[in-house]
């Protein structure tokens, strides 16, 4: 297709640029717009024509741009990243430009961001388990290659520092498979960017990490387009490389708000809390990315990362989320207040896929019977101290003190772990019995005798 | 420029304006592009054409053209529609995956029924035979299941010309009905628009339980064959583990599963999982009877506002064959979405929550598909088409519109609780908020065909846990040891209701199903240890020797007493009363 370039642009609302009199347009296009007077461009896609006028949308803002000064050029094709197994150690920022020094990426393939979406028939399912040596997570909430589980933080917990620790230690059992972390930053601190390439160096993760980052400052509306860059990479090393790929999206929160923002410019009718009608449907082409395919030994598991604004799990953003991933990890601000690193809120907590990871030959065959046992008796526990601060601990029967105190260790030893403690599944299974076993043996209905015989510590 | 041509003036996501579709009718499908992307007429303003395109969009632009097709949405019916797996339009995604990849590329296509198959068609008229829409022609067998019945289509009346045994493919001539308007061969496929209810000679009133082996729905809140069900709920309280388990034990016997924009790994599970399990009646792979739509949250979200249609279709067509079915949607929300999603691109004026003001009508027109009828056809023939439809409320809000529309035409509402699925109590369905208003012809039929004590036995038990929940309250208050020990054994009696009756584990193989004569045995079960130990209480007996019973522990295995081995439970009643009776006064 020819390129074709206008110096008709009408108007600029938000981050949006109205041009006029266009010809032989097609939506999706991607554009370069020019400020006469000087050399950087910024680049734009079409979100709409209609007949002679197109709307299109600016990834890198609208400020300081007046719409007699704009050329803008049409450029036949849709956005796409060159991808190369060499972007493995690589800094991007959020326009897929290196940021790290070092020289340009000679693509092995250019590819459209949206991709395609997986026919379900492609798919396999997701069973093997990932050990991310984090006890509530492997033993309760177990993740496995080809899912996506997001956790859902607030702000002021150390969602960052957990990330962190599962891009370092996420590993399957099996030896000698290829594995790579993409990590996206959508609209993060310095700070916090600084902390995960700085900790991504110090654990020379970097070696096998790709990673896209759009700070807090840079423009918003190029958040919408770093998760899909940085899942299309994902597609490749998976599908076309044969690796196991780990993406982590944090902060899915500063995406929908972007996302917001570009709505509420083109006047649409909103949703809830202003977020678009079509919110869910916009998640899920990023969450839906996750998987496996059949005869592929690759394999594409998400964490994402979302802060729940006013600690509020209904509200519109982990909401949908919730609907579409595949479990959710929940921070909790009482715990982190008690000093226990990291805060897992464990009853809330889900992973859906965990049936199909866990037992024998995967993890251990006691592994269902110990983590429903460790759930039971820590709900119990729970319960017991709610109750005891109505009506006071002298209420409480003597096996409801036993399992006050089971919940509290249980808290203390279990949920509790180092940044840097990686912990086995043997090791959590372990830590697990040794819990257990401050519970008389008759109240262990959840697991088998048998494995109660070859377990519960002697 | 001809009739059947106009060209593209505006493309905003999935919608595309046309212009110069002289005679295009509303809902016909058209052809957009030069990638011929599928699409629909939606809305017509003067000569400008809406349509919602079933692919997406990117690429298309002002000047490219638009080509009508003449006809509706429809789809395909005939053999080799069970076991097939579509996408919302009936694009098969086995066929497209063997053909395209493992991605669904743009303008594919493939038909619906394979053309390769062979069937080999029975006759069951003969020629001579006058014959009229509905009537039965013949039969091939589809699956192991399902004998498939070749109808006469709809508006063919006439005399049987031609008719023979015959191997083939779907396009094969069975038989040729002379018309008042001149012959018409009739194949093994035929045509029908989705939107358009396919005709029946009447309805009737659903009387017979739709039973599905889960408890707490046969006992507590029944279905009946042809009758429409929602399970709304927030996400995390089990939906679609319902949805699966219907699927899997329903005693209906053809399922159609639409995936409507929900998890793709889902829809896997499903097709993995299908053919590996037996049908408790017939010990065949339950796949042998079902139909799955998956138009996941990630495909066009045009095709997911076709694909409940799509499904629907395809289960009127079986059920016009005179089978029981049943069709499972998951999730209507996702649907509801789908047609706000188009109504704000055609910028009409939002209802509540930005919902097309026609919501509620659409969703109407939805479930009114179901139902008990009488097929066309000269034989008299009976079929039932159930509905249940999942609604995932936006954070679990029960008032929001979707939920609302949808409890205002269906008969039966199983709520999802997440307090109950954080407490690991599952199907998280809450048993004080949730009803069935089929209950009357369930008790009905259950008293006169199973045991005339049913419905006693159902209405006791409520009693004990609707009691149950207020002295809960009264606990919370004053502590469990301010309670009569009366009240106390009420709790009790409850909690095994719960935990030994309610409580199913849908992955354990021996308690996934449960037959309604053992649902009714082992309730009773637990009703009979409340009535030996009141008066026991009464007499003196400590209320914690009554708890601390071993028979206590069987009763609370009892769930997973096999299914021919019923007796057991009269052995553990036995053993209740003498364990009861032998506790010191």
């Amino acid at each position: 297709m020819v390129t074709r370039e206008y110096r008709t642009a009408r108007n600029i609302i938000g981050p949006l640029i109205l041009v006029e009199g266009v010809e032989g347009i097609s939506y999706g296009e991607l554009t370069d717009i020019k400020t006469a007077g000087q050399d950087a461009l910024r680049r734009g896609k079409v979100l709409e024509v209609n007949g002679d006028k197109a709307v299109v949308q600016v990834f890198e803002g609208t400020s300081g741009l007046a719409p007699q000064d704009l050329s803008v050029k049409f450029l036949g094709k849709s956005q796409e990243i060159g991808v190369s197994a060499d972007m493995l150690g690589r800094v991007f920022d959020g326009a897929g430009r290196p940021i790290d020094d070092g020289p340009p990426i000679i693509p092995e393939k250019w590819l459209n961001v949206n991709g395609s979406p997986m026919n379900p028939y492609a798919r396999d399912y997701p069973n093997e388990f990932i050990q991310t040596g984090i006890s509530t997570i492997d033993l309760l909430n177990t993740l496995v290659r080809g899912q996506k589980l997001p956790i859902f933080s607030a702000s002021g917990l150390p969602h960052s520092r957990m990330a962190a620790q599962i891009a370092r230690q996420a590993k399957v059992l099996k030896t000698g498979e290829r594995f790579a972390v993409i990590f996206a930053a959508m609209g993060i601190t310095f700070e916090e960017s600084e902390f995960f390439i700085a900790d991504f160096r110090r654990t020379g993760a970097i070696e096998r990490a790709v990673l896209f980052i759009n700070l807090a400052d840079d423009p918003a509306i190029e958040r919408i387009s770093v998760p899909r860059m940085a899942l299309t990479t994902a597609e490749f090393l998976a599908y076309e490389k044969g690796m196991h790929v780990l993406v982590i999206l944090t902060d899915l929160t500063n995406y929908c708000e972007a996302l917001r923002e570009i709505s509420a410019a083109r006047k649409e009718v909103p949703g809830r809390r202003g977020y678009p009608g079509y919110l869910y449907t916009d998640l899920s082409s990023i969450y839906e990315r996750a998987g496996r395919i059949k005869g592929k030994p690759g394999s594409i598991t998400q964490f994402p990362v979302l802060t729940m604004p006013e600690d509020d799990k209904t509200h519109p953003i982990p909401d949908l989320t919730g609907y579409i991933t595949e479990g959710q990890i929940i921070l909790s601000r009482p715990i982190h207040a008690q000093g226990i690193y990291p805060p897992v809120d464990v009853l809330p907590s889900l992973s859906r896929l965990k049936d199909k990871g866990i037992g024998k030959g995967k993890t251990r065959e006691d592994h269902a019977d110990v983590m429903n046992q460790l759930y039971s008796a820590y709900a119990r526990g729970k319960n017991a101290k709610e109750l005891a601060v109505v009506l006071g601990e002298s209420a409480l029967s003597e096996e409801d003190l036993l399992f006050v105190k089971f919940a509290d260790a249980f808290e203390g030893k279990f949920i509790r772990q180092g940044e840097d403690e990686n912990r086995p599944i043997e090791e959590s299974l372990a830590i697990g019995w040794s819990l257990l076993a401050m519970l008389p043996r008759e109240s262990l209905k959840r697991v088998r005798d048998e494995y109660i015989e070859k377990y519960y510590p002697k | 420029m001809n009739n059947n041509q106009g060209e593209v003036v505006k493309v905003s996501g999935p919608l595309v304006v046309a212009r110069g579709l002289a005679g295009a009718r509303m809902y016909e499908m058209v052809r957009v592009g030069e990638m011929r992307l599928f699409g629909e007429i939606i809305e017509i303003r003067g000569g400008d054409c809406s349509i919602q395109v079933y692919e997406e969009t990117e690429g298309i632009g002002p000047g490219q053209p638009v080509f009508r097709t003449g006809e509706a949405l429809s789809v395909e019916l005939g053999p080799g529609l069970i076991r097939s797996i579509y996408d919302g339009v009936q694009r098969p995604l086995n066929d497209l995956n063997a053909k395209f990849g493992d991605f669904i590329v743009r303008g594919a296509e493939s038909p619906a029924l394979s053309r390769e198959t062979q069937w080999t068609f029975e006759p069951a008229a003969k020629t001579g035979d006058k014959v009229a829409s509905g009537d039965l022609l013949g039969t091939v067998q589809e699956s192991k299941l399902v004998v498939h019945k070749i109808m006469v289509p709809a508006g063919v009346e006439g005399k049987i010309t031609r008719i023979g045994p015959v191997t083939g493919n779907v396009d094969t001539r069975v038989a040729v009905i002379e018309t008042a308007n001149g012959p018409v061969d009739v194949t093994m496929v035929q045509r029908w628009p989705v939107r358009v209810g396919r005709p029946v000679k009447r309805k009737l009133p659903p009387t017979v339980p739709m039973t599905t082996g889960q408890r707490v729905i046969d006992m507590f809140f029944p279905m009946t064959q042809g009758g429409t069900a929602c399970v709304p709920g927030p996400f995390g309280s089990g939906k679609t583990v319902v949805q699966h388990q219907l699927a899997k034990w329903a005693n209906a016997q053809i399922i159609v599963y639409v995936g409507c924009g929900e998890r793709g790994n889902e829809m896997t599970d499903v097709l993995m999982e299908f053919p590996e399990l037996k049908d408790p009646d017939s010990g065949e792979p339950l796949m042998e009877r079902t139909v799955l739509i998956a138009n996941t949250s990630n495909m066009p979200v045009a095709a997911r506002e076709a694909s409940v249609f799509t499904g629907i279709t395809i289960a009127e067509y079986f059920r016009d064959m005179g089978y029981s079915v049943a069709l499972m949607a998951d999730s209507t929300s996702r649907w509801a979405e789908a047609m706000r999603e188009m109504s704000g691109r055609l910028e009409e004026m939002p209802g509540e929550e930005g919902y097309p003001a026609y919501l509620g009508s659409r969703i109407a027109s939805f479930y009114e598909r179901a139902g008990n009828v009488l097929c066309l056809g000269s034989d008299d023939r009976a079929g039932s088409l159930s509905l249940i439809g999942a609604v995932s409320p936006p954070g679990g809000d029960f008032s929001e519109p979707v939920v609302q529309a949808t409890l205002r035409v269906v008969k039966v509402f199983w709520g999802l609780d997440d307090k109950l699925a954080f407490a690991r109590h599952f199907p998280a369905i809450n048993w004080l908020t949730s009803y069935s208003l089929y209950q009357e012809a369930v008790d009905k039929y259950a008293n006169e065909h199973l045991d005339k004590g049913w419905q006693e036995t159902r209405q006791r038990a409520m009693g004990i846990l609707q009691r149950e929940a207020d002295l809960d309250e009264l606990v919370r208050l004053v502590g469990m040891d301010a309670l009569p020990v009366d009240d106390r054994l009420l709790m009790q009696a409850a909690k095994m209701i719960r935990e030994d009756f309610l409580h199913q584990n849908a992955f354990d193989d021996r308690d996934t199903y449960t037959s309604l004569p053992k649902q009714f045995r082992l309730l009773n079960l637990i009703l009979h240890f409340y009535d030996e130990a009141r008066p026991a209480l009464a007499q003196g007996v400590s209320l914690s020797a009554l708890q601390g019973l071993d028979v206590l522990e069987d009763v609370a295995r009892a769930k997973l007493i096999p299914e021919d081995n019923l007796n057991e439970f009269d052995r553990l009643k036995e053993r209740i009363t003498q364990a009861v009776a032998a506790l010191p006064r």
